[in-house]
């Protein structure tokens, strides 16, 4: 039990608001009019049941999101658990991100993270208990205050009802503080449900139509300077010697300083970091990856695809039923590397103190940042503040196991000994590193008479991942690095063959890989399900009806294909000149099913609509669900028509949004959203999107052209 | 010293004429809503007013809009009342939020150019803000909406 009077987290953040920041706090930094605002409070203005909700005597609810907000939604979905079993007044709900804490561990692991599209599901229940408990304290200290027996008492919509008297949960503050509240109760029947499973607006909404959301970019406080960092054009390069005379002669930098992963230079502002940047003079140890070029790596993977590698899963005998196949099949798919090219540059800001140190960032990995901060610093981890902002896009490159950007950023502001924003320019978020792994897959599959698989044997080869990385141990058995194959490995086409093999090479190339959004999956459905429509073809079938078949006993699997099928009209005539594609991928326990209807327009694909359908179990927020539907096709559509990260020289050859291309409006495609109703436990929903709709454009394209492409991004065709 | 009027407020800012204006909007007016995305008008998320017609902060040095209005996403109302913000909240558009300041302000000049917008008026006047949330469709639902919202106010 935490009151606003304890020594408990609430404190910390009082301590903050009055102590030596106390001028910083509430002079630009965002969240300071709460900060400010509770250090004003009297002494039990607020209660605190548990560690992931605050009851004002204002009646405000404050949620602590244990998980980042980077456009997916949780600041809504995460709320809308505790509001469900509070019965709070939804109106009367703030959210804030929560403080860096073992409170806010994710379930079963010993950080604080946001990622592989867990935030919903695993905090179904923990947030449900966090509202049920704190309404069974305020039935508590309503009981008390009426004077009836808790039995008698039911809630509604912010308030605890006993008979004809009714009690406003903001003034039961005070008794509350004074009781404890279970540690578990029974929650809501789902018939009883008012919020989950109904369409929500989001609650960040406010902030981001007006220009007050802050970000890290945003943070602004008297004192601090902004640093652009030079780092070596090559990875693993280092520095040689350098001259910062005429860097230091830009009106506005400050100081110039050396640390691990280059020169900062450290100004007044951005800009004058930046031309301060643009003067100095540094010769780079180019080092061992000078010779980085994506032609020779891409030879260099075909080859490995021509050995055997580490088996990730086997059945039968795949060599000897393809030998004996009625047909074999084979074929070489290949996907680039990709960057993540968030909307918000990398940046994060420090302030280190002699037994404090403040870091505001966008960051998906809260105790790696805090772990990592603390090193650098010698400070304890305890003694690290990390301030999460609103992320401005992060699809997994806000969650380096490196902490690249945090660590640079604290060796900044170390070696500057002044409080330092590091901001990356958009060529340094571009050129930076952490991309999505290139992947090689060649398959060869055997079919029976019937034009049926019988034999598949799949070798996969692309950099690990998770090797080298805190995860490693956990993530990597047997020498097969999960992320690698999921989607491959466990694909119901594959694992419903009786002769299958799957393998892997995971050579090294000296490039900084990285998850990105739907990991594995961001390549396995493409391969996957171009290749079954490969076979589709080969045996003479409809693409559906192909996969029907093969998915019979996969019945969500099936669903949602069915679903997508049936709402594109899947089978009725096209105008001339148009033709669809569909796909279904499974990925972070849920179904994604997507048919593409595309016409090629002056030499390149036009996607003229998408339709999705989804079964992600419990739908807490069909709204939510359908924006991240829709984002997944668009994050998938922009790296299946444009993206690709390219090395010559071991320089990286694309730099900006002219030459990094996304999607944009004039290319954006009609996409409609059907939800399958399910009662099956929660999946995930923000990278589910992503894997089926790069094959669903291949295989329309296929069907237009009677081009088959095995790489991506598609190439232009005529 | 180059004056600027940003948000109706006539401010003298000490800095050199070819700073880009949105570095002079964010870092030394300390106005945050106006966002750096890629510094070379390719992702729209620095869009202003100046006098007006849209412009892409970024790329603008500051001395090329000196005297002349500038407004920012926090000058657009004072209580996100204008219909392009109050269709936005009504069509749930945002995700990260961090290109919308952009979006809202090219939405809020092709309004004010064609209050009756076509989608390809839309494709033309917003196919320089990039989204990577990809909230393109609700960016193009709510700019409609704005259209309906403003003819029944009257206001653009």
């Amino acid at each position: 039990m935490k009151t606003s009077t304890d020594s408990s987290r609430r404190d910390f953040l009082r301590a903050t608001a009055l102590g030596g920041g106390a001028l910083v706090v509430s002079f630009f930094v965002p969240g300071a009019h709460r900060l400010a605002q509770a250090a004003a409070e009297p002494a039990a203005a607020s209660v605190a049941p548990n560690a992931f909700l605050r009851i004002g005597a204002d009646d405000r609810i404050t949620v602590l999101l244990a998980h980042s907000e980077m456009g997916q939604g949780i600041w809504t979905a995460l709320p809308m658990l505790i509001a469900e079993e509070l019965d709070a007044d939804w109106s009367r709900i703030s959210v804030e991100h929560a403080p860096a804490a073992p409170d806010y561990f994710a379930q079963g692991m010993p950080m604080q993270f946001t990622g592989g599209s867990m935030s919903t599901w695993t905090e179904f229940e923990r947030y449900r208990q966090a509202g049920a408990t704190a309404r069974a304290l305020l039935i508590q200290a309503a009981a008390k205050q009426l004077g009836v027996k808790a039995t008698a008492c039911r809630t509604e919509n912010g308030s605890v009802i006993a008979g004809d008297k009714r009690v406003r949960y903001g003034e039961l503050v005070g008794i509350a503080a004074k009781l404890t509240a279970p540690k578990t109760v029974a929650l809501k029947d789902p018939k009883d449900w008012k919020l989950i499973g109904k369409p929500t607006r989001r609650l960040d909404t406010p902030e981001k139509i007006d220009g007050s959301a802050k970000f890290g970019m945003d943070v602004q406080f008297e004192g601090l300077l902004t640093a652009v960092v030079a780092r070596a054009p090559v990875f693993g390069g280092s520095v040689a010697s350098f001259d910062a005379s005429a860097a230091k002669q830009i009106p506005g930098v400050r100081d110039v300083v050396q640390v691990p992963s280059g020169i900062a230079v450290v100004a007044d502002h951005f800009w004058a970091a930046k031309r301060g940047r643009d003067a100095l003079r540094i010769e780079w140890n180019l080092g061992p990856n000078a010779g980085l070029d994506s032609a020779s790596l891409r030879e260099e993977f075909s080859k490995y695809a021509a050995s055997e590698g580490t088996v990730a899963s086997q059945a039968g005998d795949a060599t000897a039923a393809l030998s004996k196949a009625a047909k074999r099949i084979e074929a070489e798919y290949a996907v680039p590397y990709l960057a993540h090219a968030p909307m918000e540059p990398l940046n994060c800001t420090v302030k280190i103190d002699k037994d404090l140190c403040e870091v505001w960032t966008g960051t998906q990995f809260q105790t790696l940042e805090q772990a990592t901060a603390a090193r650098i610093t010698g400070l304890k981890p305890e003694q690290v503040k990390i301030y999460t902002m609103f992320l401005g896009g992060g699809f997994g490159r806000r969650a380096t196991p490196t902490s690249d950007f945090v660590s640079e950023a604290v060796e900044v502001a170390k070696a500057a000994g002044k409080p330092v924003k590091t901001v990356w320019t958009r060529e340094d978020d571009i050129r930076g590193g952490y991309y999505r792994p290139a992947f090689v897959h060649k398959v060869e599959v055997g079919l029976d008479e019937a034009g049926q698989p019988v034999a598949w044997q799949h070798r996969i080869v692309g950099q690990s991942i998770i090797g080298g990385t805190p995860f490693a141990a956990m993530m990597i058995k047997n020498g097969i690095d999960a992320t690698s194959v999921e989607g491959v490995a466990d694909s119901p086409y594959v694992k419903d063959i009786a002769d299958h093999r799957v393998d892997l090479h995971s050579p090294e190339t000296g490039v900084p890989v990285l998850w990105l959004r739907s990991v594995g999956h961001s390549h396995t459905g493409f391969v996957m399900e171009s290749l079954i429509d490969e076979l589709a073809h080969a045996a003479g079938k409809d693409p559906l009806a192909f996969r029907q078949g093969l998915l019979s006993k996969h019945a969500r699997h099936l669903g949602v294909l069915n679903l997508a099928a049936e709402k594109a009209g899947w089978g009725t005539p096209l105008p001339a000149g148009r033709a669809r594609g569909i796909a279904v991928h499974e990925s972070f326990a849920s179904y994604a099913a997507q048919v593409a209807e595309i016409s090629i327009e002056n030499g390149a694909i036009r996607v003229h609509r998408v339709t999705c359908a989804i079964d992600c179990g419990i739908a807490v927020n069909p709204a939510g669900i359908a924006a991240q539907m829709e984002s997944g096709v668009v994050f998938g559509l922009s790296a299946a028509l444009f993206g690709k990260i390219e090395f010559k020289e071991g320089r990286v050859q694309e730099s900006n949004y002219h030459d990094y291309r996304v999607l944009r409006m004039n290319q954006m495609p009609q996409i409609d959203v059907h939800i399958v109703p399910s009662t099956d436990k929660p999946g995930g929903i923000g990278e589910v999107g992503v894997p089926p709709i790069a094959a669903a454009l291949a295989n329309a394209v296929f069907a237009l052209t009677g081009q088959r492409q095995r790489e991506l991004p598609l190439r232009a065709t005529s | 010293m180059i004056s600027l009027t940003i948000n109706g407020k006539t401010q003298q800012f000490d800095v050199p004429d070819d700073m880009p204006l949105l570095w002079v909007i964010r870092d030394i007016a300390g106005l945050t809503g106006t966002k750096f995305g890629c510094g070379m008008a390719q992702c729209g998320a620095c869009t202003v007013h100046i006098d007006g017609a849209p412009l892409r902060a970024c790329v603008m040095p500051v001395g090329a809009a000196a005297g002349k209005s500038i407004t920012t996403i926090e000058g657009l109302s004072a209580d996100a009342s204008h219909p392009v913000q109050r269709a936005w909240a009504e069509l749930d558009v945002v995700q990260c939020g961090y290109c919308q300041s952009g979006q809202i302000m090219s939405a809020v000049a092709l309004l004010k150019a064609k209050p009756a917008p076509t989608d390809a008026d839309i494709d033309a006047a917003l196919s320089g803000n990039i989204c990577r949330c990809g909230t393109y469709q609700r960016v193009r639902a709510a700019v409609h909406r704005a259209a309906e919202l403003a003819k029944g106010s009257g206001q653009t």
